[in-house]
């Protein structure tokens, strides 16, 4: 992974120290809350509803075994034994004291990360494939690029008072598993006719209030003039975006507002200004940062094991296991593990000290000390021998972090909700809680097979609840929280947005109607037809006759 | 003005004129005025003897001031509220697409933590807010001693300086 050089750390320490005097002003009274607000943000840091919330940015997802370990210890030690992996492949810590924050930053800074941009209206954390550097459907790893946008973003001096939040994904696989197309600029690695590698532009995706896929405004951009690119957009972005009103202050907006052609000529005419300028990058820099990105010795036996396939025989649970949680590695013998977050009975994407500590250890073990965070609020160790597989997956259930469940119904995405955040109008806890309860036979589960539920607890969608195979939107209806369905949104290359299913439901209700959406796929589903799949065949009516007939 | 440049605080000649209606009503001396009651008595200021300067905001796209930037001793560039960002890309379009040599004065919400974005962009002087003390804003400048990015300053970016 990449290893910060002495402008990296300088930078971090630099932060600290700021911040740490930002901090002090703010307590002597010579800022002002409204003059701070800005600054904390800036660093992740939220007042909440019951304390302040600090949000680490975890680059593209990426932790050292030091690090994760690190995390861990501010747990222990500023906040309550636990830790919240976000849907932005981020961490956040509920229960900080303001006074201490500047601690927690020396702390991460110790081990090469920090709060920047984790918050406010700059370019937030670039995320990307959570199997990127493994996946077997991959052209190029995004990781170097995504590292290469994480420096030039880093207090960029006329990109930190945009109009609104900015969010950059990148990936470089043919199955989309960083949700590209509804971010404010999405990259794919592409290769274009002559065979050589680059990169799709798009821009102005996003969910929230006004969900909307990002169209591609460049369908080739060779990778020397990545940067200039972005700087293009953002300048056309930082210049035209609307600040008069916060919901309509997303690229996306403008995007739609001057159409997809003309905002794209206005990004090309203003790059034609800077792209043969001082800003290309050259093939030194991509070849330095790729450096850090190199595959570990692998065991070239690795696939002579046979262990694997007899213990699959052999234990069911451990082959259930194995058949939801496993992901193919592009090494033969290796496979990349996802330790699920969301056992039942447990805010999904919560991890405690221990088990955080236990991950972190097992990741020096088995996987060359690496755990990636996955936009799912999962965790993957990306290198497992298949012969430790047996082994690793006992000693994760040691600390319930092997519930078989990816991809399954269980493994909900999930905001933070009423229950902690300022701005929710509904619980999504509290549901996820509920589903966990009305489905809790494995094997019905895993009969049901893929469904991706995500919930956010309002428009506000942090729970990308608008590409859910099922979406859950919390609202607030006369004071009671209610729960609006969505069927039929995906994150995926082929990206769609929910349509709605009808009135909304009250709280008690949520899971029993999940479960008769769930009837009707069975009813209608033809062989190893995902419910996405056959929501998009048979369409709306025969869900919406069910769960309102009987309503 | 009692303004910082140069990383000090000094007092210039320069007054700042927010709202004006009628040239009748303009103060002599070094004035700086609104880019439309510029663009109304171009002819009537330029017979002046004095130095001539113009304030924008976010709302003036930068290209309408660029025919006449050679008439201009100083830009002032508004911040409406410190979190109205579009300044900066005024002041780096100004400094390194356009060319102005003059000054670029940062106006309005002005503070002290956004000295060092500030001056990245190329702005060269800084009305700070009047409830702050400039002394105190100084030591904004010197948040960071890294730059990853070019911009106005004459900065490389990162990777052609490792």
């Amino acid at each position: 992974m990449y290893k910060y050089d002495d402008y990296d750390q300088t930078i971090v320490d630099e932060r600290v120290e700021q911040f740490r005097d930002q901090t002090k002003r703010f307590l002597e009274g010579k800022l002002s809350e409204d003059e701070f607000r800005p600054l904390r943000l800036m660093n992740g840091l939220y007042v909440q509803r019951h304390a302040p919330m600090l949000r680490v940015a975890i680059p593209y997802g990426l932790l050292s075994s030091k690090q994760l370990n690190m995390l861990a210890h501010i747990s222990r030690e500023y906040d309550k034994n636990y830790a919240h992996f976000s849907t932005r492949q981020n961490v956040q810590y509920n229960w900080p004291d303001l006074e201490r924050v500047p601690d927690i930053l020396a702390d991460l800074a110790s081990v090469e990360m920090h709060a920047i941009q984790t918050s406010g209206n700059c370019i937030r954390n670039t995320t990307s494939d959570q199997f990127a550097g493994v996946a077997e459907d991959e052209l190029e790893d995004p990781r170097p690029y995504c590292e290469i946008i994480r420096q030039w973003s880093t207090f960029h001096p006329e990109f930190s008072f945009l109009p609104r939040k900015f969010k950059i994904a990148v990936s470089g696989a043919t199955n989309d598993r960083a949700a590209v197309q509804v971010h404010d600029i999405g990259i794919y690695l592409v290769k274009n006719e002559a065979g050589e590698v680059g990169f799709e532009i798009i821009a102005g995706g996003g969910l929230g209030r006004t969900p909307y896929i990002g169209p591609t405004i460049r369908p080739f951009l060779e990778k020397k003039h990545l940067l200039s690119y972005l700087e293009a957009i953002l300048r056309v972005y930082n210049r035209h975006g609307r600040r008069d009103n916060i919901y309509k202050a997303r690229i996306k907006i403008l995007v739609n507002a001057l159409g997809q052609e003309e905002f794209t000529r206005q990004v090309e005419e203003e790059w034609e200004h800077i792209k043969d300028g001082v800003m290309q990058l050259d093939q030194k820099e991509i070849d330095r940062v790729k450096s850090f990105f190199t595959m570990p010795d692998y065991d070239t036996d690795a696939s002579n094991d046979n262990t694997f396939e007899q213990h699959l025989a052999s234990d069911k649970a451990f082959a259930n296991w194995a058949k939801r949680n496993l992901f193919n590695h592009k090494v033969a013998g290796y496979k990349a593990v996802v330790i699920s977050l969301k056992s039942p009975g447990v805010a999904p994407g919560d991890a405690t000290a221990e088990q955080m500590e236990w991950i972190a250890s097992l990741s020096d073990q088995y996987s060359y000390s690496e755990i990636i965070v996955t936009h799912d609020q999962n965790l993957v160790l990306p290198n497992v021998k298949q012969a430790d597989l047996y082994t690793l997956w006992q000693k994760l259930s040691e600390q319930q972090l092997a519930t078989p469940n990816i991809g399954l119904l269980t493994d909900m995405i999930c905001c933070p909700g009423l229950d902690f955040c300022s701005l929710a109008n509904a619980g999504s806890i509290p549901i996820a809680k509920q589903i966990n309860e009305k489905f809790d036979d494995l094997d019905y589960l895993h009969d049901i097979g893929e469904l991706k539920i995500k919930m956010s607890g309002c428009m506000n969608a942090c729970g990308h609840h608008h590409v859910g195979h099922i979406g859950i939107l919390g609202v607030d209806k006369k004071g009671e929280e209610h729960y609006q369905l969505t069927l039929g949104g995906s994150a995926e290359k082929q990206a769609s947005l929910g349509d709605r299913l009808g009135p909304s439901f009250a709280k008690a209700e949520v899971a029993d109607v999940i479960a008769k959406l769930i009837d009707v796929y069975i009813e209608n589903r033809h062989e190893d037809e995902r419910f996405l799949d056959t929501y998009r065949r048979v369409g709306m009516s025969p869900f919406k006759e069910k769960v309102y007939a009987s309503h | 003005m009692r303004v910082i440049k140069e990383s000090k605080v000094v007092e210039d000649n320069w007054t700042l004129v927010r709202e004006i209606e009628s040239i009748a009503d303009c103060p002599a001396g070094d004035v700086i005025v609104p880019f439309a009651f510029w663009q109304e008595n171009r002819e009537s200021l330029l017979a002046n003897n004095y130095r001539h300067a113009i304030w924008i905001d976010g709302d003036i796209e930068t290209e309408a001031v660029v025919d006449d930037l050679s008439h201009f001793d100083l830009i002032a560039l508004d911040f409406p509220a410190f979190k109205d960002g579009r300044s900066y890309s005024h002041a780096r379009l100004l400094k390194e697409r356009y060319g102005f040599n003059g000054e670029l004065r940062a106006i309005g919400d002005v503070l002290r933590d956004q000295l060092f974005f500030m001056q990245r962009c190329g702005i060269d002087s800084y009305e700070l807010r009047h409830d702050k003390d400039p002394e105190e804003a100084l030591a904004g400048f010197k948040d960071f001693s890294v730059r990853y990015q070019t911009a106005a300053d004459g900065a490389l970016p990162i990777y052609k300086v490792r």
